[in-house]
């Protein structure tokens, strides 16, 4: 029989849900079968043990417990390579070729010129694959089944691309800025990986050239000597070993835009637009949407029963800036605010805590809901694209409370 | 412009050889399965069927081997198409 007071908490949480559209019972969604049995701790040269979703071309994602600390260590950063011929470059020999078609001159930069010529800018920036935790996709899609660590957070030192776009002269005609990397497919006919960004993109401040990670050279397999840093945005953007930059009159053709790491337009709470590469229902993926992830606690993770539950965790999105995380530890009948920690800056993570009592032992379901300046929160159920892309459904885990 | 690329990479080592970890990845024993670990792993370890497990139907399958043909470039025969696609659905597909 139920008492007045659990009464009230059934209303209250049934207004809750109305509210918030939460679904009662959502399903809890994993990676698929295969992924799970194919994957194995592996350690990459100057990597720490990371999780191995493919061997090659290398897709490691890092391990929850990399994420306690909100700055990724760049042995412990992820790995994702779309073509398996990866060169080791000497540095030395290494060129930055800029130019294209919308530029008034070309011209070549060595490493030390990169460094020296332009002003060296730092910022901390998420780097986050546009397929995390596409295996969490319900149903399952194609393509590497990455878990929730297709992603970290490093501060970035290098030059303002519009600095390096500035010496080339941007013609008024330049609509996209492309960017060629080193990495090759074993057959000629397999389209090389490039990628363009718009113009308006290359210009922002906080785009950057980068050659340093976390204070020390970007490591091999996560770009070096030089990378693209595009905060806010997915990391396919991000090129990796940059051998070529081009200012382009015409929207780039290529596989990697034209088909690749599309989403469905109108779909998506974007506010960042990539108007010239839109098809009549597609568009490439942009910014990274608001999410969030507990850090100290996964599934089956036990507490005692005698004590409150501290769930740490961090929250980030597209440069809007967090604005709230909330928690819930009933299902999703309420929420309540956790404690943000300080900003590192608006394309960081940011860190929050939270402090519940378990009401007795048993499973102990949580649920982390961030929302960000830009007025959007994470979604109660998943905003399905085939491709799997921006996968920020809020998550649960179970504790065990003992 | 491509040259220049082409030889400035060619002073580093190609990692394109299977690297250690991708040996111990063995596929289903069955018809057809010489043939997939031939056309597939020129290009990708075979840890990407087993990733990708299991829940794609036959036609699933066959659009990720049509992909690879069209897009990427595998030299597939048409008259091979099927015993590979048979091959992953049988081992590999929607269970």
């Amino acid at each position: 029989m139920p008492t007045r007071r659990s009464f009230l908490r059934t209303v209250a949480g049934g207004i809750a849900l109305a509210h918030a559209g939460w679904p009662a019972r959502r399903a809890r969604a994993d990676l698929p079968q295969g992924a799970l049995d194919s994957a194995a701790r592996d350690t990459l040269p100057g990597k720490r043990p990371l999780i191995k979703r493919s061997f090659r071309p290398p897709n490691y994602e890092s391990p929850l417990e990399y994420f306690e600390d909100p700055i990724t260590p760049n042995d412990e950063f992820f790995v994702r390579w779309h073509l398996a011929n990866i060169p080791r470059i000497d540095a030395d020999a290494w060129r930055l070729q800029v130019g294209g078609d919308a530029a008034e001159r070309g011209f070549e930069l060595t490493l030390s010129q990169l460094r020296h010529e332009f002003e060296p800018v730092e910022l901390t920036a998420v780097c986050q694959c546009a397929g995390n935790r596409r295996g969490f996709s319900q149903p399952h899609v194609p393509g590497v089944e990455w878990g929730s660590g297709a992603m970290g957070n490093a501060l970035w030192k290098g030059v303002r691309l519009k600095d390096i776009l500035a010496r080339a002269g941007l013609k008024k005609e330049a609509v996209e800025i492309a960017f060629n990397g080193g990495d090759r497919a074993p057959l000629e006919a397999t389209p090389a990986f490039e990628k363009s960004i718009p113009a308006w993109k290359a210009l922002d401040e906080n785009t950057l050239v980068a050659f340093e990670m976390n204070g020390a050279p970007l490591p091999h397999w996560n770009g070096f000597p030089a990378r693209v840093v595009v905060p806010g945005w997915s990391a396919t953007y991000w090129m990796k070993q940059v051998v070529r930059i081009r200012a382009l009159a015409q929207p780039l053709s290529s596989f990697w835009m034209n088909t690749a790491y599309r989403i469905p337009k109108g779909r998506y709470p974007i506010i960042d637009r990539f108007t010239s590469q839109e098809s009549e229902t597609t568009t490439p993926i942009t910014e990274i949407l608001v999410n969030s992830l507990m850090t100290n606690a996964g599934d089956g993770r036990r507490f005692a029963a005698d004590q409150p539950v501290l769930i740490k965790g961090i929250a980030w999105d597209g440069g809007y800036g967090v604005r709230t995380v909330e928690v819930s530890i009933d299902e999703g009948r309420s929420w309540q605010g956790a404690e943000l920690g300080e900003s590192q800056g608006k394309y960081a993570f940011r860190t929050w805590q939270f402090t519940g009592a378990p009401r007795g032992a048993g499973r102990l379901s949580v649920m982390a809901r961030a929302s960000n300046a830009q007025g959007t929160a994470q979604p109660s159920e998943l905003i399905f694209n085939g491709a799997g892309y921006h996968n920020n459904v809020v998550q649960k885990i179970l504790l065990d409370i003992s | 412009m491509n040259g220049r690329i082409g030889s400035m990479l060619l002073l580093g080592l190609l990692a394109a050889a299977a690297q250690g970890g991708e040996t111990s990845v063995t596929l289903a024993s069955g018809e057809g399965m010489a043939l997939v670990q031939l056309r597939c792993s020129t290009c990708h370890s075979l840890d990407y069927i087993l990733m990708n497990s299991s829940f794609l139907a036959r036609a699933g399958w066959e659009a990720e081997v049509r992909k690879m043909m069209k897009v990427m470039g595998a030299p597939i025969a048409e008259t091979d198409v099927a015993v590979i696609v048979d091959y992953l659905t049988q081992h590999y597909g929607a269970t």
